[in-house]
């Protein structure tokens, strides 16, 4: 009896988990098909047959084109930014104890929980009342600060699990405070650092509400997809969405990879 | 037991303490790690720091190594005063407890790395590294990960890993805990001979006597962050200096009572004490009482008692006696050949012993 009740939920549970998934990918392989659809009118929404022509076209709109490399630049340099603090912030917060720890702790998640919306507007009064003109600067500001809590914490569970004597021990063995740094702290926090830096990536580039408030007169590519909705978006935001989510597959896939060789 | 000389008088120093104590403060209380200890440990010499778990051996060799500053006391080493100076700028190694391995590097570069932060050249590197993992015998291994090798290779991963830089000493805190039974007696004989190879002194950490006993050249037994006895193995198990080493170390019995003209009168016995008057506390080790169906003549110590338990542990047989007063005293009988037993289990039976095996403290 047990039996065929077990295959019967074996069934449902497998049923599920790919509905799950189904549900999952289903709207980015729609994403991906429509950035092959040979479409005449002015709408990409119905299919008119297949085409590699938007791959050809990929930067035949000048202003989308500007919106995504303004959007790169922007998500590395404040990946960059964002690395290097929170890496410093997660060693500090997960190794010492200092005054105003607690305080610093609670902030960063402040920093998680605060909505983007609040985050937004209040840094767009921050800069209009310090009088500071809205460019590609603060935005990358912006996305520091909201990326921040997230690299911190994923570097300070990396420390907070980290052996104290390996330190001890490269120090034991002659190593002054940045060598021992450099070749035993950081490659041991590594995967920590290099998860909170594809975190930040991520944040940044598809980021809309925050970089509204203060984007002055810059396009990312997340704001102008969005401006243009209404007129319709063309086949190459399909193109470039399929790009980078491959790219993010490729990383990933490289990191699994580099998981399983390293166990 | 490896007593052969024991070096009371060390004309080389290889390590110094002064009077060194350590306070930590935690949760707003002061506590007393060590509490003023002073040795001087010889060059090539093998010295272990013994005692419970708790009374300070950690914090002084973390002391000596420099991961810990004395909050009072001079440290030496060679001769120089290194109290002030970091770990990495001292010439001693250490072993962890945990090896303290690098994960992310091979075995190689785990071994090479003090060597590389000293900017030797390659070819030395290469040279010193090949040879010393041929002596802690993992030639071959050289390409492995720390995780993919068994406990005891990775005990030798790590004290390839300390003695590669020829330090002036080497410290050990506890190297054999996380190794099974018979590993760990393998390893002890490994260790020894890798110390008698590379001449270096050996400062060792543990809490199990027997391995202190078998392995050191002299031991400092620690209880409560001070020495309670600094001496060769044989002196420490005959000669005692109180009575918590003599409980720690080995199975002992412990009479106490008052001694009037030399005798110390135990019930219906009597314990030879000579010279000694009033209170005081006999050790003595089970091994060297001897037991019989008749009173015993002669000057000899003697106590009745009644057999309560006999155990058959292959070598010898093991004995509880109790006395009229209810202690109880071990007796340890050597096999015989026809591997008899003197007496059963509630058979009467007189305890003798020479008068030297008595350890007499007190007055
Ligand atoms: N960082 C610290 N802060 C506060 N107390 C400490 C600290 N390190 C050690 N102690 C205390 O100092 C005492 C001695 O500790 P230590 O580690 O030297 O003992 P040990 O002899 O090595 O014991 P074990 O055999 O268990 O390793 C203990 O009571 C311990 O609680
Ligand atoms: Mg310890």
């Amino acid at each position: 009896m047990r039996g065929v009740r077990g295959r019967f939920g074996d069934r449902l549970l497998h049923a599920y988990t790919w509905l799950i998934i189904l549900w999952l990918v289903a709207p980015i392989a729609v994403m991906i098909a429509f950035g092959f659809n040979d479409k005449q009118s002015k709408s990409n929404a119905t299919w008119q047959g297949f085409t590699l022509k938007w791959y050809g076209e990929l930067f035949a709109i000048p202003d989308l084109s500007d919106a995504l490399v303004n959007s790169l630049l922007i998500a590395v340099a404040s990946t960059i930014v964002t690395v290097v603090i929170g890496t410093m912030l997660g060693l500090a917060l997960g190794r010492h104890r200092f005054r105003g720890q607690g305080t610093t702790n609670f902030l960063v998640f402040a920093a998680i929980s605060t909505p983007e919306l609040v985050m937004g507007a209040s840094l767009l009064s921050l800069f209009v009342s310090a009088n500071v003109p809205r460019n590609q600067i603060t935005i990358t500001i912006a996305h520091v600060l909201f990326s921040l809590a997230f690299v911190t914490v994923t570097v300070r569970a990396r420390v907070v699990s980290l052996d104290p004597s390996l330190e001890e021990a490269a120090k034991d063995l002659g190593a002054g405070p940045w060598a021992t740094f450099r070749q035993v702290t950081l490659p041991s926090i590594m995967p920590g650092v290099l998860a909170g830096a594809m975190l930040a990536f991520a944040l940044s580039i598809d980021d809309y509400v925050v970089t509204s408030f203060v984007n002055g007169s810059e396009l990312t590519f997340p704001l102008w997809i969005i401006a243009s909705v209404k007129t319709g978006i063309p086949p190459q935001v399909n193109v470039m969405g399929t790009l980078i989510f491959g790219v993010g597959v490729l990383i990933a896939i490289v990191n699994a990879v580099a998981a399983r060789r390293r166990t | 037991m490896a007593d052969q000389s024991p070096i009371d008088t060390p004309t080389d120093r290889a390590i110094e303490l002064e009077d060194v104590l350590k306070e930590y403060v935690s949760h707003g209380e002061v506590v007393q790690a060590v509490k003023g200890v002073t040795l001087d440990i010889a060059e090539g010499e093998f010295f272990s720091l013994l005692g419970p778990s708790g009374c300070g051996k950690t914090t002084t060799m973390r002391m000596i190594a420099g991961f810990e500053e004395p909050s009072k006391g001079v440290i030496r080493l060679h001769g120089r005063d290194v109290t002030d100076v970091p770990p990495n700028k001292r010439d001693v190694n250490m072993v962890f407890q945990s090896y303290a391995l690098f994960p992310h590097m091979s075995v190689w570069d785990n071994v090479a790395f003090g060597l590389k932060q000293k900017k030797t050249s390659r070819e030395e590197i290469k040279r010193r590294v090949g040879e010393m993992l041929e002596i802690v015998d993992l030639t071959g291994r050289e390409k492995r990960r720390p995780r993919e090798m068994s406990g005891g290779q990775q005990q030798r991963v790590a004290l390839a890993r300390a003695l590669v830089n020829r330090p002036r000493a080497l410290l050990l805190d506890e190297p054999l805990g996380a190794l099974d039974l018979k590993l760990r007696q393998a390893m002890q004989l490994e260790l020894k001979r890798i110390q008698r190879e590379v001449g270096i002194t050996f400062v060792y950490v543990t809490h199990d006597q027997n391995e202190a006993l078998t392995m050191s050249d002299r031991i400092a037994v620690m209880k409560d962050g001070l020495i309670e006895q600094l001496a060769g193995p044989r002196e420490i198990y005959e000669r005692p200096a109180t009575t918590f080493v003599a409980g720690f170390i080995g199975t002992s019995n412990l009479l106490t009572g008052t001694a009037t003209g030399g005798v110390l009168k135990v019930g219906e016995g009597r314990v030879l004490v000579p010279g000694k008057e009033g209170e005081v506390s006999v050790t003595v080790r089970p091994e060297k009482i001897t037991l019989a169906k008749q009173e015993p003549s002669g000057d000899v110590s003697a106590l009745p008692g009644t057999v309560s338990e006999v155990v058959y542990l292959g070598t010898y047989n093991s004995y509880a006696v109790r006395l009229a007063d209810g202690d109880e005293i071990t007796v340890f009988e050597q096999n015989a050949h026809d591997a008899t037993v003197t007496a059963e289990r509630g058979d009467s039976v007189w305890l003798s012993w020479q008068a030297q095996h008595s350890y007499v403290m007190g007055s």
